[in-house]
């Protein structure tokens, strides 16, 4: 099912060529803030909401946190479509993975299979991915596969356009050992402070708890968001 | 992929060889005078609500050819399957043929089966289509419908990504209509209400795009059944055509009058029995 087909004629080749024709509009782009953090005991992710076509918000109450298998879920950045389709394969691999295996998946395999697929198609596919889950041997797991397919594994990991943003936030207040709530309440500020700067991140902040138990989801609406500044 | 039923287009699919030779011929030819044909697309407001019992769909029916209006009553709401219908913008041949494709496989798998067909499922294979034409199929479309699992509303992009949202609009005159339909959506609409919100989102795409124009169709899709109005709201620039072209004999004056015949020479005549018993 994974038809990712290499077709020649990729995204940015098309501008410059004119040879093919101009009626290939713009590419659809969650140009975004994602973000995944460990806690003992399982992960919390949050994504904004905004999907945009050039200047026009295509949808802003966008679902950027994929379900992928019932403790593993990936946030999406860069082209709507190719995350869509990868996301989509990968879902499949990984469950005839763990029917075959007759057990739950491991996320570090979830993370693999995303790595294969963006880092043999680098050239065709522009996503950025992270992906985070729970399983029952290493607890709560984080690995970011940003665009041209590395993989590593980390604590807290941000990603997409708005990222650049929070670093500093991001690195100034993580502290191993946080809990459940102050992890939520971390997210929330670090996608607020995103959404605030970056013009392609905004409309509601998604966030979800995945850990022994299931998967929590909330969903903070704009005039809810905690506020940073009294202006 | 999973279903054996699908009718599939070969693996040669597109071949761009044309577009390479017409981009070459512009450049070459009548220094850059000689223009290739454009192909129609259907510059359009398109628009799609959930209501209470079921999905509104709306599209105006203008198609036009660069500045030219090619067709004034063009229909962009297509057939899918009983319980689903789709507005197509972008390239006409395109949504034209992408649609039917689907409405054919989703029709053999529900023969196949035995059920009737999902949003959800038909959703998957234009994802998959277009993806795997990477954008060069310039299909922007609303599939809308209720099924088993409830009213549904989708938007399909070229590129293959998939958005499931209550209200949508899109086309050249998606602006135009997303602001009505911003201002004006609420949840759960009775079916009035709904047809006049996507009536004046369309409206005001007209008004607003010169690419959209000419009548309104509308589409009400209930668990019940279908209800596609065309034209919901005709256009009040309609002017009416004659369309008879006869006139009596004498309308026209005969100056002069010259017979010439034909001489015409029997070469061969052959005789061929019928077998009539």
């Amino acid at each position: 099912m994974a038809a990712v087909s290499a077709m020649g004629v990729s995204q940015h080749l098309s501008s410059c060529n004119n040879l093919v024709p101009e009626w290939t509009s713009q590419e659809v782009s969650t140009g975004t803030t994602i973000m995944a953090v460990e806690y003992d005991g399982g992960v919390v992710i949050g994504a904004d909401s905004r999907t945009t076509t050039g200047a026009y918000i295509a949808n802003r109450v966008t679902d950027k946190l994929t379900p992928i298998h019932d403790r593993i879920f990936c946030c999406r950045s860069g082209s709507a479509a190719d995350t869509q389709a990868i996301a989509d394969a990968v879902t499949y691999q990984l469950g005839f993975h763990s029917i075959e295996l007759d057990e739950p998946p491991l996320v570090q395999t979830a993370a693999n299979l995303f790595k294969d697929m963006c880092y043999r198609y680098r050239e065709e596919l522009m996503a950025g991915i992270i992906v985070a889950g729970w399983d029952k041997r290493r607890g709560g797991q984080v690995y970011t596969v940003p665009v041209g397919g590395m993989l590593s594994r980390q604590p807290v990991s941000v990603g997409g356009s708005g990222s650049t943003y929070i670093y500093g936030y991001v690195d100034s207040n993580y502290r191993t050992g946080m809990s459940k709530e102050e992890c939520l309440r971390f997210a929330a500020g670090a996608l607020s402070l995103a959404m605030e700067r970056d013009g392609s991140s905004g409309g509601v902040v998604r966030l979800a708890v995945i850990n022994e138990e299931g998967v929590e989801r909330q969903c903070i609406l704009g005039n809810q968001l905690p506020k940073f500044s009294t202006v | 992929m999973a279903l054996s039923c699908i009718f599939e287009t070969p693996v040669s699919g597109f071949n761009f060889d044309n577009s390479a030779r017409n981009a070459g011929l512009e450049n070459v030819l009548g220094d850059g005078k000689v223009k290739t044909p454009r192909p129609l697309k259907t510059g359009t407001t398109i628009a799609g609500v959930v209501y209470k019992d079921g999905v509104v769909l709306g599209a105006d029916t203008r198609a036009t050819s660069s500045e030219v209006v090619a067709d004034k009553m063009c229909a962009k709401i297509h057939y899918i399957a009983p319980n689903i219908y789709c507005c197509g913008a972008g390239t006409a041949a395109d949504t034209e043929k992408t649609t039917d494709l689907l409405s054919s496989n989703l029709t053999i798998f529900s023969m196949n089966s035995g059920r009737n067909p999902r949003l959800s499922m038909a959703v998957n294979i234009l994802q998959d289509m277009l993806f795997r034409y990477r954008g060069q199929i310039g299909a922007h479309l609303i599939l809308g419908g209720v099924d088993c699992t409830g009213n549904h509303l989708y938007t399909v992009g070229p590129y293959g990504d998939m958005d499931k949202v209550p209200y949508l609009a899109m086309g050249s005159g998606d602006l135009a209509a997303m602001g009505i339909l911003e201002d004006r959506f609420k949840p759960n609409m009775e079916i009035e209400d709904a047809k006049t919100l996507v009536r004046d989102a369309i409206h005001a795409g007209i008004m607003s795009d010169l690419g959209s124009g000419n009548n309104i169709d509308i589409c009400v899709i209930t668990r019940d059944g279908v209800d596609y109005i065309r034209p919901y709201q005709e256009s009040e620039f309609q002017e009416k055509r004659q369309r008879k072209y006869k006139y009596r004999p004498g309308t026209t004056p005969v100056l002069t009058e010259k017979v010439i015949h034909l001489e015409v020479e029997l070469v061969e005549e052959t005789v061929q029995k019928m077998e009539t018993a």
